[in-house]
């Protein structure tokens, strides 16, 4: 990561489309300034040689479980979609997609 | 002594004598909370269920069916945990008005064991933040000094127990959440093993990392709330089946003999000397005990924080994609398609912290960077778990501080988003190696704040940690204090 230049804020503004996030002027100013901060504060992982070290996605050895495959009567449709913003019908409403 | 001040051990003696009614513990709860407002503990009160849930305590003691040691105790919960009936907005706007379908398994134990729910405790948004200013509605406040801050993220359930508006309560720990704050207020704080407690109905932020924990006021009450929640849950599959032992029986049982690890990495330069003091008289009190204290290194320490605003913000980008504005939470549509939809609710659904670790974390995973950025952190993760494993050849517990600072005032770090972080320099290596710690207090500054240290385990060793706090706690009245009389 050391040969990267610093992120800008062009590619701040991409990031945040990425992550669908709307951010206003001031905030990708403030992103910007951030970032660039906190990833030249973890650059200081460069220090450190871990070509022949293995990588941890997760620190205590679980086995998955599974529970049995049994049929169990699910949550009732109006509790599911009580929280929803937009209902139709017996579903989800969402802006229109397809013109 | 006011009722609110009791532990909850010494309330369930109480009731037990029919001394005190579940009632009278809960309205005295109810009348802390009211005298404490100003600290912002609370995001939703339930005086009515509480009172409810009380007499029927009450009544199951009348019949000689109580459920166990904490029914009739009065509770509450950070609000990260689905409870049905009462709202869960994780400390954001986005989740504004949201009420869970269901209660998560850790809420539903507590439940079952009897204990009284008074309400969902203030948060920084979705668990990022270590001071509670990172909170959608309103920053808590540190009981022993209002200008400072609790830490966080689990700050609303630190106030709670440490101004006595709760018996205990529960935090999730991803980064230092649970002990930071039980080390800023002067109460007990544990993060258990990873996997040790169910995360099913726990909103999530970092999943490798998340665990529930208790915050009590003191040793024994951890204990006893650990005992009621661990154990495998066939609803989360990273739950551990690994036996749960029983958390009490060997917590009087002393450090005669016990080794404790002191890694100097811990004890650095720059860090409060007073907090470096109070931590360094513990460990001579240990050695009065019987223990033998043996210096250990944790090389990679300094590391630490690197790795975990990688990770955690990496895995919190992809956990946090869920709020998008159509199955539950807020929705701004400004009524130009579903992509704005996603943008604009996302965009003024969460407050700036969630939104830098969205991007940080976005950024990490991105093309081009995923090597540089997050594989490169989960290989330095490994050597921070090495670090431990190698330690813990040489000891059976490890002794540091909890914080390098006592509280901080209430703005000082907000501005800062790196020294903000630098808040959990003692806590992160923990979660990234999914060993279980416990802050309890060690002492209190001059000024009057708490200062706190921690033990750290082995993996699902939390018995151990319990004994060894236990054995400190016993000897001082560091965790007797109380912040409101």
């Amino acid at each position: 990561m050391s040969k990267e230049a610093p992120i800008d804020r062009a590619a701040v503004v991409h990031v945040a489309k990425l992550a669908r996030l709307t951010v206003t002027d001031a905030e990708a100013d403030a992103l910007t300034r951030d970032m660039q901060s906190i990833l030249a504060y973890v650059k200081k992982l460069d220090e450190l040689d871990v070509r022949e070290v293995a990588a941890t996605s997760h620190a205590v050895h679980l086995e998955t479980l599974l529970r049995p495959d049994e049929p169990r009567p699910c949550m009732p449709l109006e509790k599911v979609i009580a929280n929803s913003p937009e209902r139709i019908g017996d579903g989800f409403g969402v802006p229109k997609i397809i013109e | 002594m006011d009722l609110a001040n009791l532990t909850a051990h010494e309330l369930t003696e109480q009731l037990a004598a029919g001394k005190v009614s579940s009632v009278e513990a809960t309205t005295a709860c109810l009348q802390r909370l009211e005298k404490t407002a100003g600290l912002g503990a609370y995001l939703h009160v339930d005086a009515n269920g509480a009172k409810k849930q009380a007499a029927a305590a009450d009544e199951r003691r009348a019949k000689k069916q109580s459920a166990g040691p904490l029914d009739g105790v009065p509770i509450a919960l950070k609000d990260i945990f689905l409870t049905e009936g009462l709202p869960t907005t994780c400390g954001s706007r986005i989740l504004e008005g949201f009420n869970a379908p269901y209660d998560g398994t850790a809420v539903k134990k507590l439940k079952d064991a009897g204990t009284i729910l008074i309400g969902k405790l203030n948060m920084d948004e979705f668990a990022m933040g270590s001071s509670n200013e990172h909170s959608g509605y309103l920053p808590a406040k540190n009981p022993w000094d209002p200008t400072r801050v609790p830490g966080g993220s689990s700050g609303g359930s630190a106030v709670a127990v440490a101004a006595g508006s709760a018996y205990m309560t529960l935090g999730t720990d991803t980064g230092g959440s649970i002990r930071q704050p039980a080390a800023l207020t002067g109460i007990v704080g544990l993060k258990p093993t990873y996997g040790r407690v169910s995360r099913y109905g726990v909103i999530a932020f970092a999943s490798s990392l998340d665990q529930v924990g208790p915050m009590t006021k003191d040793v024994t009450d951890c204990a006893t709330m650990l005992q009621t929640i661990a154990g495998h849950d066939p609803r989360d599959s990273t739950s551990s089946v690994e036996k749960v032992p029983s958390y009490t029986q060997a917590l009087e049982q002393g450090v005669q003999g016990l080794k404790i690890g002191v890694p100097k990495e811990y004890f650095i330069d720059g860090m409060d000397p007073e907090v470096r003091a109070s931590v360094d008289a513990a460990l001579e009190s240990y050695k009065k005990l019987g223990a033998t204290l043996v210096d250990v290194s944790l090389p990679h320490t300094d590391y630490g924080i690197a790795v975990y605003y990688l990770v955690a913000t990496a895995e919190a980008s992809s956990n946090l994609a869920r709020f998008d504005g159509v199955r539950y939470g807020k929705r701004v549509d400004p009524g130009k398609g579903l992509l704005e939809m996603y943008l604009e609710t996302r965009g003024k659904g969460f407050g700036p912290e969630v939104k830098r670790r969205i991007m940080l974390g976005t950024y990490a995973l991105s093309a081009g960077y995923y090597d540089a950025y997050y594989v490169k952190a989960q290989k330095v993760r490994t050597l921070v778990a090495q670090d431990f494993k190698q330690a813990f050849a040489k000891c059976d517990v490890i002794v540091t501080p909890t914080s390098p600072t006592p509280a901080f005032k209430l703005g000082e770090n907000t501005s800062d988003p790196i020294k903000m972080y630098l808040a959990d320099v003692f806590t992160v290596a923990v979660n990234l190696a999914g060993l279980p710690g416990l802050s309890l207090p060690s002492g209190f500054s001059k000024s009057g704040l708490p200062i706190g240290m921690q033990v750290l385990g082995r993996p699902f060793d939390e018995a151990t940690i319990l004994r060894t706090a236990r054995a400190f706690e016993r000897e001082h009245d560091f965790s007797s204090r109380r912040a409101i009389s």
